[in-house]
């Protein structure tokens, strides 16, 4: 895992939770609309909270695709789980909502889930391979630096 | 009855978005690291890759059905019980067909992670 992959991870967690966050809150300015009246949708995308939180949908997407190009989908999806205690959090400390002894109790067990992934590798059919090309990197990294040294 | 229609919703949602997740993660791991697709070939090369993929179109078509049959049963099923149940059923989903279908070397660990963020899932959506 280097800076770029870590970069990618907090760009589904944060693009993914605002992106819900945007849209719900444009929502509440469209008010509710019943299955009969899905038309009525289109002009709620002139909503400019709606139109931000599907551009932030749209990077979530890109971002968890691109991580699922290096990356198990079972170090993904619990790895960015941590997006709801970021929602969570944001509605109790921005929003002023009240958070329940249960939901607490929920953000605790994420965390917990979280914590015993992010130490496991991200990719396991790979682990040796990419071991070894990381080896080979490192060792071309220290013979450039050897090179530049002596220059 | 409604009950029974509930959580066959509930089940459609679960497997649709397991659906997609799986067959994306299928698509993008086919593709490889894109990070260094796009450094060799350039971003459109990527975007090119990751169109003309197969399993890239029938991922989306999953997550359409997960979306719409989401937004269906919400506007009349119960929704403290949909999206919570929906959302924390397919991470267990997830994990078990990432070691069949996808065969990720699921160890104990990664059960313990996938089962805990489900619990709390769960509890913080209720």
């Amino acid at each position: 895992m280097n800076f770029r992959k870590y970069l990618v991870l907090l760009a589904i967690i944060v693009f993914g939770s605002f992106g819900d966050v945007l849209l719900s809150r444009g929502m509440r300015d469209v008010g509710q609309i019943s299955f009969k009246q899905i038309p009525h949708l289109i002009p709620a995308l002139a909503n400019p909270w709606i139109l931000i939180g599907i551009g932030c949908l749209l990077v979530f997407f890109t971002s968890y695709s691109t991580a699922l190009s290096w990356a198990d989908l079972t170090f993904v999806l619990p790895a960015t789980a941590i997006g709801y205690v970021v929602i969570a959090l944001l509605s109790h400390f921005w929003l002023h909502e009240q958070i329940s002894i249960q939901r607490w109790l929920g953000i605790l067990l994420i965390v917990i889930g979280v914590g015993f992934v992010a130490g496991g590798p991200h990719r396991s059919d790979q682990t040796v391979e990419a071991k070894g090309v990381e080896t080979i990197a490192n060792s071309s990294e220290l013979c450039s630096g050897a090179r530049e040294g002596r220059s | 009855m409604k009950n029974f229609y509930t959580w066959a919703s509930i089940a459609v949602i679960v497997l649709a978005s397991t659906g997609g997740d799986v067959l994306l993660a299928k698509a993008m791991s086919k593709i490889g690291d894109v990070g260094l697709i796009r450094q060799e070939h350039g971003i459109f090369a990527v975007v090119r890759r990751v169109l003309s993929s197969g399993w890239f179109a029938l991922a989306i078509c999953c997550m359409a059905v997960a979306f719409f049959s989401l937004l269906f049963s919400l506007s009349w099923g119960d929704v403290s019980l949909v999206a919570p149940a929906a959302a924390s059923l397919t991470f267990v989903a997830n994990a078990l067909s990432a070691k069949w279908f996808l065969g990720e070397n699921v160890d104990r660990r990664r059960w313990i992670a996938a089962v805990f963020v489900a619990a709390g899932v769960a509890l913080l959506a209720h």
